[in-house]
């Protein structure tokens, strides 16, 4: 007996994206949105171009055609320290940490974009320094009680087992209260522990944080738990897009991900 | 005159009256170490306590706690006590079956939890549950969205409270003023092995005097501090953290979380301290490993001042035996270099009391940590005496006997060599169980604790055995089947042990050798072997666990009651005793007479003098499949010691 979350107006939308590198396209008119408090899911078989479109979303990639509306700013060419800024935050399907740092540095990072003290201040740890730095670290004391890595807090990265590595990297992108969270694989490699772990994590950081969700994930079966839509990509193109019921049973998924004879 | 704060809502708030600004507990939020004082402590309780005033729990109620030690689960306790209430600590890793039948047996109205995962549980069987009326939860997290009505939160029940104090001014004072020593403290159900859970009832009274036992006892003051990590539910944690606490008035601190026991540890520096034997195995275990990767210098250091440890260090800290001055000076060298930053690792340094108990520990583990200064001693007891029967005294600590029974306590020895006990800390019944009552305790008013037992020659109590599996040799001396075994698997060569020797004249056992142990001894010796088998048949391994087998019968021949029962024979297995081949429980017991029966041609070779036997025995493989396995076992004679002889010689 829970109440529903509240599934606001469209936060980005992404119309007519094509991207190609040479001869090679990625992705082929592109047209879906995602909305407040929304989880999404992006799936398709190998080389659909799930991760492009990541890339096209946080300003990695700049699409030759189409554009990508963020809370209503229509832009083409952002970079992407400019879409973190603007509340775009992401996690890497290979890790991507800082591994000879602690956990509480890797996520004291993801701070960085809010700081404002300068140079001089913060090596000297003078006063607008030293309340940033107590700020960032109480609210990154918030994350690190939130997804459970109490234990790890003092510990470097690169000793870590992969799950956790998951986790932590899931912590920086949260260090950027964003808006809207892209996760590329988050589950990638996990034992079935570790998936439920952090398929629990995602849940409450949609509810608890109300941050909205993109992921892009292998598992159908997570992928049918923890979306409310999913867009099936098939080489560069948008096949499906709809619930995960509707998805599950469209002809053309099907299809792409059992083979079909032609 | 009777001391007048004789339950625990008047002793909590005397404590809030002699020393209100003393930290009561911490517990670390955000990675900062928050702390409540007596004074908050005892407000936040009576918040809580109105709370429940004004949702209808009233006297002789019964509270469910559920939830790892956390600050406001104690207070919780502490509230329902005030009002007459009597909590119900649960273990937070039941599952919702086990939660639902304590539930139901103690007929709880309200049920204290700490978070979503055990408020998914309490939902689970609400409808088991008729008298479930309200949940209260400590952590809001993922719960921002349930919509039962009986969910509250602890706030909102403190509010409540603070609302209904306001408007019945006299009530709270009332409520404690109505209150007597003799009403039920809590109740505790044993994990029983067999059958459901009882609920073992404990006054005031009762817990309150163990609480000043050991207080006493141990010197413990407002100056000490203690880690609550262990199951709330457990006898020990709720006496350490709750009862003693309150008594002494010394700080309790919560963990982080179960993953920072270490790391919290080392920060508050316990001066009290409470671990099972399996704890300390785990902790002296990371130390090995630590140290085999440490560098040669570091491991040189360690191995030769481990060794002056053993030499020297239980005999300083134990005060009766004379040191000479080099051995001491050679101890404080290796203080300063490896004693003093091992206990800081352990977070240890500031440990003045550290007790044992639950099962038995070997001598090696815990002479380890005497050895290097941690004043760790021996307790006994169960719920059912509030862990209150014997501890060993400083200066009296030996590893094998649980030490002299405390002040107050009464032990008797049954014909059987059961253990009996009379003590004020006895529970009064188990909850709604007459019969179970009236089983365990007699007319007398003495608890049988199914433990057998017997004095050493300083007085010490040294517990052998479950009293229903200890027997007899044909002479009539006691045989303890558990106790020989228990002392042969303390070397770390030796896996199982099983013993026969009821009726008979002798006692004679299998073993299993361990297999990783044994395997490492041999690839040092350039031993080579096929497999386990064959392993096991090598004359040098005989020879091994023949001088293991050896030792224990000296040993046993220094205990006039057991020197009978030293090992004549014993013969190493072929294969290792299995819990798929139903030769060991699922929780590694040796199913005694189950072996017995399917090696009988063991057995009868054993005691027949033959000096071989041959066996084919079914085995089940991890995928379902049997096979047989044959071998050609030797058996081999152990020299046993004359008892007087080595008496005397001692």
């Amino acid at each position: 007996m829970t109440a529903a979350r509240e599934i606001g107006l469209p936060i980005l939308v992404v119309e007519g994206v094509s991207l190609s590198f040479g001869g090679v396209t990625a992705l082929q008119s592109v047209s879906f949105d995602v909305r407040e408090r929304e989880i999404r899911a992006i799936i398709g078989p190998n080389g659909a171009g799930k991760s492009s479109m990541l890339n096209v979303i946080n300003g990695v990639y700049h699409p030759q055609e189409g554009s990508v509306s963020f809370r209503g700013a229509k832009r083409r060419n952002v970079r992407p320290h400019e879409a973190a800024r603007r509340g775009i935050a992401r996690t890497f399907q290979n890790i991507a940490l800082f591994r000879g740092m602690t956990v509480l540095d890797n996520l004291m990072t993801g701070r960085c974009l809010k700081m404002n003290s300068g140079f001089l201040e913060q090596a000297l740890y003078l006063g607008r320094a030293r309340r940033e730095e107590l700020e960032h670290r109480a609210k990154v004391e918030e994350i690190i009680d939130f997804l459970e890595i109490q234990h790890i807090r003092k510990t470097p990265v690169g000793r870590l087992p992969y799950g956790l590595q998951k986790r932590v990297e899931l912590g920086r992108a949260l260090a950027t209260e964003p808006a809207l969270l892209l996760l590329d694989e988050p589950m990638a490699g996990m034992n079935l522990e570790e998936k439920q772990d952090m398929s629990r994590f995602v849940l409450d950081v949609n509810d608890q944080l109300g941050t909205t969700i993109v992921l892009i994930e292998h598992d159908m079966s997570v992928v049918m738990d923890l979306s409310d839509r999913v867009v099936v990509l098939d080489y560069g193109r948008k096949i499906a897009d709809g619930t995960p019921g509707e998805v599950r049973t469209d002809r053309d998924v099907v299809d792409a991900y059992l083979g079909v004879a032609h | 005159m009777p001391d007048a704060a004789d339950t625990f809502p008047r002793l909590v708030l005397r404590q809030a009256e002699e020393r209100p600004d003393r930290p009561a507990f911490r517990e670390k939020y955000l990675g900062i170490w928050q702390v409540w004082t007596w004074a908050q402590v005892a407000d936040e309780a009576r918040a809580f306590a109105c709370g429940l005033a004004a949702l209808g729990f009233s006297r002789g109620g019964h509270l469910g706690v559920v939830g790892d030690n956390r600050p406001r689960l104690y207070w919780a306790m502490a509230a329902a006590q005030c009002v007459g209430g009597v909590p119900v600590p649960l273990y937070q890793d039941s599952v919702a079956q086990e939660i639902a039948y304590v539930l139901q047996d103690a007929e709880a109205t309200v049920v204290v939890a700490e978070d979503q995962e055990q408020v998914d549980k309490l939902l689970e069987i609400l409808p088991q549950c008729p008298n479930l009326k309200t949940i209260v939860f400590d952590d809001a997290r993922g719960l921002l969205r349930y919509q039962q009505p009986q969910l509250l939160s602890f706030e909102r029940v403190q509010a409540l409270g603070r609302e209904y104090d306001r408007q019945h001014p006299g009530f709270f004072a009332a409520a404690i003023a109505a209150g007597s020593a003799d009403d039920v403290a809590t109740i505790l159900y044993t994990s029983g092995t067999t059958g459901n859970p009882k609920g073992v009832t404990l006054t005031h009274r009762a817990m309150i005097a163990t609480g000043r036992t050991y207080a006493e006892l141990e010197h413990l003051g407002p100056r000490d501090e203690m880690l609550a990590y262990l199951p709330m539910a457990w006898v020990g944690q709720n006496l350490f953290s709750y009862a003693q606490s309150i008594v002494a008035g010394f700080c309790v601190s919560c963990p982080e979380s179960t993953e920072t026991v270490m790391a919290d540890m080392r920060e508050i520096g316990p001066t009290y301290y409470f671990a099972p034997p399996r704890v300390l195995e785990a902790l002296l275990t990371q130390v090995t490993i630590r140290m085999e990767d440490a560098s040669r210098l570091k491991r040189g250091l360690y191995e030769y001042f481990m060794g002056v440890a053993r030499r020297v260090g239980p005999k300083l800290l134990g005060g009766a035996e004379k040191v000479g001055i080099a051995e001491r000076l050679l101890y404080g060298l290796g203080d300063f270099l490896v004693y003093g930053p091992l206990r800081n690792v352990l977070g240890m340094s500031r440990v003045r009391v550290a007790y044992t108990a639950g099962e038995a520990i070997g001598p090696d583990l815990f002479v380890f940590y005497r050895s290097i200064g941690v004043n760790l001693k021996q307790l006994y007891g169960q719920t059912e005496t509030t862990v209150c029967v014997c501890v060993q005294p400083d200066g009296q600590v030996k590893p094998d006997t649980v030490g002299p029974p405390l002040p107050g306590v009464e032990l008797r020895l049954a014909e059987s060599g059961e253990v009996l006990v009379r003590t004020p800390g006895l529970f009064r019944e188990y909850h709604r169980n007459p019969q179970a009552t009236a089983e365990a305790k007699d007319a007398e008013g003495f608890f049988h604790t199914g433990d057998a037992g017997y004095f050493d020659r300083d007085g010490h109590l040294k517990i052998i055995d479950r009293a229903k599996d200890v027997g007899r040799l044909a002479d009539g001396t006691l045989f303890a089947p558990k106790y020989l075994e228990n002392k042969l698997k303390f070397f770390p060569y030796i896996k199982e042990a099983v013993c026969f020797g009821q009726g008979r004249e002798r006692v004679c056992a299998l073993v299993n050798i361990d297999m990783d142990a044994i395997g490492n001894w041999a690839e040092k010796r350039h031993l080579s072997y096929s497999g386990y088998a064959d392993l096991a048949a090598q004359p040098a391994v005989y020879d091994l666990v023949r001088g293991c087998v050896e030792q224990c019968n000296r040993e046993l021949a220094a205990d006039a009651t057991l020197a009978n029962s030293q090992i004549h024979r014993f013969l190493i297995l072929h294969k290792e005793l299995d819990a798929d081949d139903g030769e060991l429980t699922r929780t590694r017991k040796v199913r005694r007479r189950h072996v017995g029966e399917k090696y009988a041609a063991l057995v009868d070779a054993l005691y027949s003098g033959k000096t071989s036997c041959y066996i084919e025995t079914q085995v089940r493989f991890e995928d379902g499949r049997t096979g047989m396995v044959s071998a050609n076992l030797k058996i081999a004679e152990a020299r046993v010691f004359d008892g007087d002889a080595v008496r005397r010689a001692a």
